[in-house]
């Protein structure tokens, strides 16, 4: 391991180097980074990564477009639904077919869904990095609301595959609406306290305040998106840039922080999880009738050429590139993922604060590691 | 700027590149040498200012080994692709866009781990994912007499 890292920097006897992961419950997967400490002071850290790394995008090419759609789950499966729909539009885009309105709410709603689910997990893991247990019971009790209108609808709780390229898989429950007005109504109650019990937490503030500093220009030089870039004014919302689905019907904010720091990452995600609900409020009554999918032959085979498709998941900026041959697999295909984009910035973060101040930057930057390996 | 008056601008920059153009994207298509000179002049030119670089695959065309670089300007919403390709199946080396954009390091590291294309001037171009007994597996030649069997 020493000869591993000191071909990129120079080590001299006052410091020591430690393996951080991958088995440490603060980088919430297999990530292992190499820290290089002085003291207690991190000089410099190497993320080594693929530990779970599946090959996604070479299986990919022996896969057809609906099969694809199911191996996309894997990678944020805190974000399936995102990731199902990013690979749907950029079919449906190849193939020039406009999928009905009714698809197009239903696919939206079920994005900010995932949006809060994903960050009340965030919010409550972030809440045990920082030493408060209490956060973790908060958290997943309510994103357990959400995941029963998942079961409900899609069938799956975490990995929902509910997408297919065209439209749906099948029509929502007829529960679907109710539940969600019951759950807005039920969390519009519940997140005060999630305030209450870390935001104004003198010691998360401590913690949190002025570390780990991300400049704008950094930012946008090393692609960092998502709450994380926000945070730091980079204004990288594809839902507002380059609207999808039904973003371009509904009215919101996009959340931006100049600071950048620890605490404004986290704040920038609180304050998306009150976006998502006024998205899904100005949505969820006006669900059109119609179909839950196109017409769609049932083997796929995209024209040849090349086509992007990017969407906003729970962590940033998701691209989905296809080159197509004419054939019913694809002849590559690349996930420009956010984690790994934004993984890149941590040792620029970490470099200066303390070993305890890394599982905090670490976890306000919300990794997933299937993300990162693919 | 629109794709247009980008094309007007990619043409006066590099005069014999290929420019090609899709319902999304404007397509430049160069060759490795003249990739970094004219990245460079898209990036500091201010107006075309492409300061984000959002996206850096490596693709085995059969015959020979690409990148493709998607572009956009935070500024101006607009967009470019730029493409380049090597024959050199053996040894394909390409100039590093480290110095231009900063997220190139790591879509280096992948492209290098997983193509076996390499980048001049890249800071620590080491295989990311894989350890050192791999062959480049996104390649189309590769071979897994295991994992990937022919029906």
């Amino acid at each position: 391991m020493t000869e591993e890292i000191s071909s990129v920097v120079e080590v001299d006897d006052q410091e020591y180097i430690i393996n951080f992961g991958p088995q440490h419950p603060s980088t919430h997967g297999v990530l292992r980074f190499v820290v290089n400490l002085r003291g207690e002071v991190v000089k410099n850290l190497q993320p080594h990564i693929g530990y779970i790394h599946r090959g996604i995008e070479k299986m990919c090419e022996k896969l057809t477009y609906q099969q694809i759609i199911h191996l996309t789950d894997r990678m944020d499966y805190l974000s399936a639904h995102m990731n199902n729909e990013a690979v749907c539009l950029c079919v449906e885009k190849a193939l020039d077919i406009e999928v009905p309105e009714r698809v197009k709410y239903v696919r939206t709603i079920l994005d900010e869904l995932n949006r809060i689910a994903s960050h009340q997990l965030w919010w409550c893991s972030f809440g045990m990095d920082m030493g408060g247990q209490t956060c973790y019971f908060y958290g997943l009790r309510d994103r357990e609301k959400i995941l029963d209108i998942f079961e409900e609808t899609c069938g799956g709780r975490l990995l929902l595959s509910y997408n297919t390229p065209g439209g749906l898989m099948w029509d929502i429950h007829p529960n679907f609406q109710q539940r969600i007005k019951d759950f807005i109504k039920y969390f519009r109650k519940k997140l005060p306290e999630y305030d209450k019990i870390l935001t104004g937490n003198v010691i998360l503030q401590e913690r949190t305040k002025g570390i780990g500093h991300l400049s704008l220009e950094d930012a946008i030089s090393y692609g960092v998106t998502g709450p994380t870039a926000r945070a730091s004014g980079f204004s990288c919302d594809v839902r507002k840039n380059y609207p999808y689905s039904a973003y371009d019907k509904v009215d919101f904010k996009e959340i931006l922080y100049t600071e950048g720091d620890t605490f404004h990452r986290y704040l920038a995600r609180m304050e998306e999880m009150r976006e998502s609900m006024k998205i899904l409020e100005q949505l969820v009554d006006n669900i059109p009738a119609g179909d839950f999918t196109a017409k769609m032959k049932p083997v796929v085979k995209l024209p040849e050429g090349e086509y992007f498709q990017r969407v906003e998941t729970s962590r940033g900026e998701l691209g989905v590139y296809i080159i197509s041959k004419g054939d019913k697999f694809p002849y590559r295909i690349k996930f420009r993922s956010p984690n790994f984009c934004n993984l890149a910035t941590m040792n620029l973060m970490a470099s200066g604060f303390k070993i305890a101040d890394l599982i905090a930057i670490s976890g306000s930057m919300d990794l997933v590691i299937p993300d990162i390996d693919r | 700027m629109d794709n247009q008056k980008l094309k007007e601008k990619v043409l006066s920059f590099v005069p014999n590149a290929e420019v090609e153009e899709n319902k999304q994207y404007l397509i430049v298509t160069v060759t490795p040498e003249l990739l970094h000179n004219l990245a460079k002049k898209l990036k500091e030119d201010p107006e075309t200012d492409f300061s984000y670089l959002f996206c850096q695959t490596g693709v085995d065309y059969g015959d020979s080994l690409g990148v493709v670089y998607h572009l956009e300007s935070v500024k101006f919403r607009h967009s470019i692709v730029l493409k380049t390709k090597t024959t050199n199946r053996d040894n394909p080396q390409m100039a590093s866009v480290y110095d231009l954009w900063k997220a190139a390091e790591y879509h280096e590291r992948e492209i290098f781990d997983l193509l076996g294309i390499t980048f001049k001037n890249h800071p620590d171009l080491r295989r990311f994912f894989l350890d050192e007994s791999w062959g480049y597996p996104l390649r189309k030649d590769y071979v897994d007499s295991t994992n990937i069997i022919e029906k």
